[in-house]
């Protein structure tokens, strides 16, 4: 299997305080990776550091090396929305647009030059169906989008991201907003998209890492403690941390 | 132990100052409504078809209003096209675009200043700048507005950009989304309430501005086509009610001009409520 995305010796900053620290990972293609660890650990950073969301905030300065399928994704000739075009995202809170269900949808599409209708009409039906959601919302594509519950406007989300045709999924804390029946929904739908795509999610939740997750990285103040299969970091983590922290002791 | 002398001491104070209090509104509720009959009284019955339908002549020393009341629509339109895209693109660069937080802030401090300063010496500036240069007109009067104006609209515009959630512009940045693409898709369009509230209230302003139109716009009664006409002097009824008052003393048409005023300041006023209401409805959804 080989590699999405690797990165080198990364750190961040912001401002003065260093958020990351030397982070080196591998995050294998078409399977789920979560990012565990405490609250403030450097996790939803770093998730964000991967398709350059950290550039809108003021003060944030990255070293090391990141490469997206080989290049370099802060190269100087690298468009910033082809690549997040590419590394899409789903956030911690179900963040609709306040158009109608169709709208959200496309919106992406049209982003990138897709306009006409037929075309548009089978990308929206492709990516609520494959986000499983399209049986609940086909007769109202028209309705504005924020009358969903918060886990309908979750999957949406995750419908609005496929539409771009991604190949990674960059999740949030995904379902921490949510309850817990929306919750086990999407990570359903999760474990049915890693046959297509990347998916790397940050996770309070350690349940919720060993359920889904094929690869588990636990990171502790900033830096990348341990990262490796789901199965051998629960069941005989490497590091007196890891161990810490998976059995309860902190965090 | 209930000290029955010192609780009545605290109810006396307490009778008093309640006492105190409902005076102050009785009077504040009274010099309001006063000024609101006393004006329609004087005003309403000096209405007629003949007054705002015709033009005024000095020579049969008819009058008539409708001159001002085109002037009053001419400059309304020509100062909002002006003060709109300036103070909407302000107000998205401030917000959207710039970086530096420090500048930002002087701005935004000196719009606040700006707003604040008595109308008389917008109009003083006006004529330097403006009338001087193309002359007292519709147009001079229209610049000096647009001017007095502008922190109003840019104001107004940013308060409302600062209320759409950051979380709608990080998940349009998400989609691979450029900023001008985030801005005109997903920021505008949760901006337009205040957009459209300051709008209504900058009407207002220009309907109720005289002292920076004596100087710009001049006092001129005679029939303009717009947009031509811009170039002409033309009084607004703000200053028509100043001049019928005070050079000519036509109390009547001064007072009739005056109620008119007063109606359209309290249609303006629901207005404003009425959208800022219906954007918080669909807002709620």
């Amino acid at each position: 299997m080989s590699n999405v995305i690797n990165v080198k010796d990364m750190c961040l900053w912001y401002g003065e305080h260093q958020a990351i620290k030397n982070v080196n990972i591998e995050i294998p293609e078409k399977s789920i990776t979560a990012f565990i660890g405490p609250s403030g650990c450097g996790k939803s950073t770093f998730l964000k550091t991967l398709n350059r969301m950290n550039d809108l905030i003021p003060g944030v300065k990255i070293t090391g090396d990141i490469r997206y399928e080989g290049t370099d994704i802060f190269a100087k000739d690298i468009d910033v929305n082809n690549l997040r075009k590419e590394i899409g995202m789903v956030f911690q809170k179900p963040n609709p647009f306040p158009m109608s269900i169709y709208d959200n949808i496309a919106y992406g599409p049209r982003t990138h030059g897709i306009t006409k209708k037929t075309e548009l009409d089978e990308i929206v039906e492709n990516s609520l169906k494959r986000a499983a959601i399209w049986d609940e919302v086909k007769d109202r594509l028209k309705k504005n989008a924020l009358g969903l519950s918060g886990g309908q406007q979750q999957r949406l989300c995750i419908a609005r991201a496929l539409a771009v045709d991604p190949k990674v999924l960059l999740m949030d804390e995904p379902t921490s907003a949510l309850d817990p029946i929306s919750t086990s929904r999407i990570e359903e739908l999760v474990l049915d998209l890693k046959e297509t795509y990347t998916i790397v999610m940050v996770t309070h939740n350690m349940q919720q890492a060993v359920r889904v997750s094929d690869y588990t990285a636990f990171f502790l103040l900033g830096e990348l403690v341990e990262f490796g299969r789901t199965e051998d970091i629960f069941s005989q983590p490497q590091d007196k941390r890891t161990e810490d922290y998976i059995t309860g002791r902190f965090g | 132990m209930l000290n029955r002398s010192l609780s009545k001491k605290r109810r006396g104070y307490e009778v008093l100052m309640k006492a105190l209090m409902l005076l102050s509104v009785g009077l504040t509720a009274a010099l309001v409504l006063f000024l609101l009959v006393y004006v329609l009284i004087e005003g309403i019955p000096n209405i007629t078809w003949e007054l705002i339908s015709t033009k005024p002549s000095y020579l049969t020393g008819h009058i008539g209003i409708l001159p001002d009341i085109l002037n009053t629509v001419c400059i309304v339109i020509a100062t909002l096209l002006i003060v709109l895209p300036l103070g909407v693109g302000a107000a998205i660069y401030l917000t959207e675009y710039a970086s530096n937080k420090k500048v930002v802030g002087i701005i935004e401090y000196a719009a606040e200043t700006l707003s604040g300063i008595p109308s008389i010496i917008y109009g003083l500036v006006g004529m330097l700048l403006f009338s001087n240069n193309m002359g007292t007109s519709l147009m001079a009067g229209a610049c000096t507005l647009v001017i007095m104006n502008l922190p109003t609209i840019m104001r107004t515009t940013q308060e409302s950009l600062k209320t759409v959630p950051q979380s709608y512009r990080e998940g349009a940045f998400g989609l691979g989304a450029g900023k001008w693409r985030v801005v005109r898709t997903v920021v505008l369009p949760g901006c337009v309430d205040g957009v459209i509230t300051g709008c209504i209230l900058s009407v207002g302003r220009i309907l109720g501005e005289s002292a920076a139109l004596l100087f710009t716009a001049g006092f001129a009664h005679t029939m303009l086509t717009f947009p031509t006409g811009m170039k002409s002097p033309g009084a607004t009824l703000t200053v028509a009610l100043y001049v019928y008052a005070k050079e000519q003393g036509e109390f009547g048409v001064a007072f009739a001009i005056a109620a008119i005023l007063m109606v359209l300041t309290v249609i303006i006023n629901f207005a404003a409520t009425a959208v800022q209401k219906h954007f918080e409805k669909r807002k709620n959804i």
